[in-house]
């Protein structure tokens, strides 16, 4: 069997798009709006959700015929709690600010129903290499959602990306310019309409999802 | 008195569904209809009350630093936060099946109205996100974290009997083809979030 043949293939790009995990299978929403106030925070969340979906996928996929299917929910929730805590330990260590900007919200990559979902519905019944390909896919289609946002709410809302000013200083108001930071973006509220207009965009130009 | 603003403000301010985007999953999926959307709701509150109390007194008296000093002094050193996502959702995932089994022996009626939601609710991120925030808060005594926990399951219950609501009025309106479903879902909670806002600064 080839790396990536054609199925494969499918398997991956399915999600970056007309499969996307959050806009057209609505899952794991919380996080992707919770974390975009930035892009960097955004950036981190989605590396974290590949590696946890991908390498879950690959476990449960190889545990598949072994575990009976009256605990599959626990033994799920284990090997994803033990993945998480991983991330979390790793982070932590590392990109320590990030990781307490990110709170609670690693935690709940466990509960993010991106993990629940693919793990039930594709790993469960698929080989290894397919599942962990899947995996990758869709926290990748997860991840271009997340820094789509993270990048609209920091350049209009904080007027800079990544943390590096893009927007001159000597534009804004205060500076005597005329140039003011949309304040509405970094608010909550703001975060879920950008969703409903992005599920508006695609949904445009993918006529076959449209929901009669 | 504290508990009582803890309260206050877990249901209004710092809502789980509006502030923090919690349970979105299911809050998009299951608010088609009032009836369905009011089950899962009140199964929440009823799981929430249960589980953040619950979880206060594992964190308390074993998970975090110190905890374990009261077995013995020498095992006061000892920092097992590490282990509390695990623990988090291993007693939420065996509360579910808990009450799952009980609700199913002694009240079938309510079963079959509940039943497909209790699963659910184990993978229901508000849940979890109640009990994280009860950690990360350090609420310091019981009777704060349960009024925390029966006010975010109000305040979630509260969104999507809301939500449910609006959509069943929203059918007949004529809604561009593409926003349809969840598009129109999203902005409507955005605009329900913003009216949210309001309630900031409000202090008992």
């Amino acid at each position: 069997m080839k790396a990536l043949n054609s199925k494969n293939w499918q398997y991956f790009l399915g999600p970056l798009s007309k499969d996307n995990p959050v806009v057209v299978q609505i899952l794991g929403i919380c996080s992707a709006l919770a974390v975009t106030a930035q892009l960097k925070p955004a950036f981190v969340m989605t590396m974290s959700v590949v590696v946890v979906t991908a390498f879950a996928n690959l476990i449960m996929s190889l545990l598949r015929k072994g575990v009976p299917g009256r605990i599959r929910i626990i033994v799920q929730l284990v090997v994803i709690a033990f993945l998480v805590i991983l991330v979390d330990q790793v982070l932590k260590a590392y990109v320590y600010d990030v990781s307490k900007q990110l709170s609670v919200y690693v935690g709940l990559i466990i509960t993010n129903c991106i993990l629940m979902g693919r793990v039930e519905a594709f790993a469960l019944g698929n080989k290894p290499w397919p599942a962990f390909i899947d995996g990758v896919a869709n926290g990748v289609g997860y991840g271009i959602i997340l820094l789509m946002l993270g990048f609209v709410r920091e350049l209009f809302g904080s007027g800079s990306l990544w943390g590096v000013r893009i927007v001159p200083e000597a534009w804004y108001i205060q500076n005597g310019g005329w140039y003011a930071n949309n304040g509405l973006m970094m608010l909550p509220p703001m975060a879920l309409i950008l969703v409903g207009v992005i599920i508006w965009v695609h949904r445009s130009s993918n006529k076959d999802l449209i929901e009669k | 008195m504290e508990s009582l603003n803890i309260f206050i403000k877990s249901i209004f301010i710092d809502n789980m569904v509006f502030a923090y985007f919690f349970g979105m999953c299911s809050y998009i999926a299951v608010s088609k209809s009032v009836k369905t959307a009011n089950g899962l709701g009140l199964a929440v509150i009823f799981v929430m009350t249960m589980t953040v109390p619950l979880n206060w007194l594992l964190n308390e008296y074993i998970l975090k630093p110190g905890a374990l000093q009261w077995i013995s002094d020498t095992l006061g050193g000892i920092d097992l936060s590490f282990l509390s996502f695990i623990i988090f959702i291993a007693v939420i995932a065996s509360f579910v099946q808990l009450v799952e089994m009980v609700v199913e022996k002694f009240a079938p009626g309510l079963y079959n109205q509940l039943g497909i939601f209790l699963p659910l609710i184990a993978v229901n991120c508000a849940i979890m996100g109640a009990s994280l925030f009860m950690q990360e808060r350090a609420y310091p005594d019981l009777g704060q974290a349960t009024a925390f926990g029966v006010g975010s399951g109000i305040g979630w219950w509260l969104a999507i009997v809301m939500m449910a609501a609006i959509r069943e009025k929203i059918e007949y309106s004529e809604v561009p083809a593409p926003l349809k479903g969840p598009g129109i879902a999203f902005i409507i909670t955005g605009l329900m979030g913003i009216a949210f806002m309001s309630f900031l600064g409000i202090q008992l």
